[in-house]
């Protein structure tokens, strides 16, 4: 029945002046959809015009047929910023607890999540004395309560090793087959083929949409990375 | 506004707290052991301690959860908690009153410890009711958090935040009459100390310590409600859910 998850049209927002993204237009379905640019090209922006912490000035972003940000998607959108966005000075379980109350959920489903990321031994570690991975890790555990419709992850990967990177990736697709949309940014290249679907960004602009595999084949190369050259290379003529 | 919300965000805040020894220890014992200090310092001049403890009472609760709720609150929004907060299910409201909930409950037990300790070990000469002191103590503290609330949104960093205490608390704990009583300011600077909130803070803990009278303590007590209810108000126009 409802197909898209996130439609944005004609959307504006200008910072400091200056217009980072003007006048897109987007659909964002279900499965794991790869938000790919290089850094300071309006990813971040873009996510938080979806979860409706971005003052925009102009066009809307409508999230499961609501206005983003508007009150009854407050408990079905979860959300990560770059950083970990947790109490540094909390137990692992401390800050599930608190931010399951928030929503409205019992201390149970602070557990749930916690196994979600696979940090169970950790529960009563100090958020701040975890290593990065694990509070990134911690930081999605907040994101995943209470089973969100739509999951909305900036950068989560950056600077992990590459196993935890693998593993995420494949917890990011487990999520997808119970049904949460997953959103995920990036500004690794390589990360492209992971995703089901990949938007390319550059300059406030989606450069190119689509499976990975066709985005590929349209410009007749075999990495991303060169499909993203590629484009930039079209974009100039 | 929840309440739910509200009070999951006032216990996660003295959560928070309480696993902060040396924060709490600011709060809750420092101000016993600078009203000592004081005592110490006049204790040939009994009479002064007499006039000055009273009015230091109003100023430690004010100062102090000015300069921690200011620094919290700055964390939160720079560590993303607040951003994540805005995407949740939580009012404005929910994340001030909160606070002012959590720092309030702390300043009822600094104002009765720093209050026991003058009263009951340093021989403060106090004429109106203990429990006002504890009272006074409790507003004069929300209104130090109401405060720091809101000029956090004006810092941007941890270190900007702390140049707020110069130039909002120190003019007001020159103005608010430890110094140079009131009434004996030049008549510019007088009407200037009225209309800052420590001033009536001060004026109300004076009161107690002169008088058995409790009339002019309770309209202290709701001028200093007011200024907190406002600086509240202002802290919620500056928390906004959509930001650049």
């Amino acid at each position: 029945m409802m197909n898209s998850v996130v439609e944005v049209a004609a959307l504006r927002v200008v910072r400091g002046g200056r217009p980072v993204i003007d006048g897109l237009d987007l659909v964002i379905g279900a499965g794991v959809t790869g938000l790919l640019g290089p850094s300071g090209c309006g990813k971040s922006t873009l996510l938080r015009s979806i979860v409706g912490v971005q003052r925009v000035a102009g066009g809307t972003v409508t999230v499961l047929g609501e206005p983003a940000g508007s009150g009854p998607l407050r408990d079905r959108v979860g959300y990560q910023t770059q950083s970990s966005s947790v109490y540094d000075d909390l137990s692992v379980l401390e800050n599930l607890r608190f931010f399951a109350r928030v929503l409205g959920l019992p201390p149970s489903a602070a557990h749930d999540a916690l196994l979600a990321v696979d940090l169970a031994r950790h529960g009563d570690d100090v958020a701040g004395r975890l290593s990065g991975g694990q509070r990134s890790r911690v930081g999605l555990a907040v994101a995943l309560l209470g089973t969100p419709a739509l999951l909305v992850l900036d950068e989560p990967t950056v600077g992990l090793d590459p196993v935890l990177r693998r593993d995420l990736w494949a917890l990011f697709h487990r999520i997808a087959e119970q049904g949460t949309a997953v959103l995920v940014s990036s500004h690794v290249m390589d990360e492209a083929e992971r995703c089901d679907t990949l938007l390319l960004m550059r300059e406030g602009r989606i450069i190119a949409h689509g499976p990975p595999a066709d985005i590929k084949a349209a410009q007749g190369v075999a990495d991303i990375e060169s499909a993203f050259l590629a484009l930039v290379e079209e974009g100039r003529r | 506004m929840t309440p739910r919300v509200t009070l999951a965000i006032a216990v996660r805040v003295l959560t928070q707290l309480r696993r902060d020894h040396r924060t709490l220890a600011m709060l809750l014992v420092l101000p016993c052991l600078l009203q000592a200090l004081l005592w110490w310092i006049f204790q040939d001049t009994p009479l002064v301690f007499d006039r000055i403890g009273p009015a230091l009472l109003a100023i430690f609760p004010f100062f102090v959860m000015f300069l921690v709720t200011s620094i919290t609150t700055l964390r939160e929004r720079s560590g993303g908690t607040l951003e994540r907060l805005f995407t949740m299910p939580m009012g404005r409201l929910d994340f001030l009153v909160g606070y002012a909930l959590a720092f309030g409950a702390v300043a009822a037990v600094q104002a009765a410890l720093a209050a026991g300790v003058a009263v009951g070990l340093l021989d403060l000469d106090l004429r109106g009711p203990d429990a006002l002191l504890v009272v006074v103590g409790v507003v004069d503290a929300v209104l130090g958090t109401a405060l720091g609330l809101f000029v956090s949104a004006f810092a941007r960093t941890e270190f900007q935040a702390v140049q707020f205490l110069p130039a909002v608390v120190v003019p007001q704990i020159l103005l608010c009459g430890l110094i140079v009583p009131r009434e004996r300011l030049p008549r510019v600077l007088e009407s200037v100390a009225d209309v800052l909130p420590l001033t009536w803070a001060v004026d109300a803990m004076e009161h107690l310590a002169t008088t058995t009278r409790t009339g002019e303590v309770w309209r202290d007590v709701g001028i200093v409600v007011g200024f907190a209810l406002a600086a509240l108000a202002l802290g919620a126009a500056t928390l906004r859910r959509r930001t650049d």
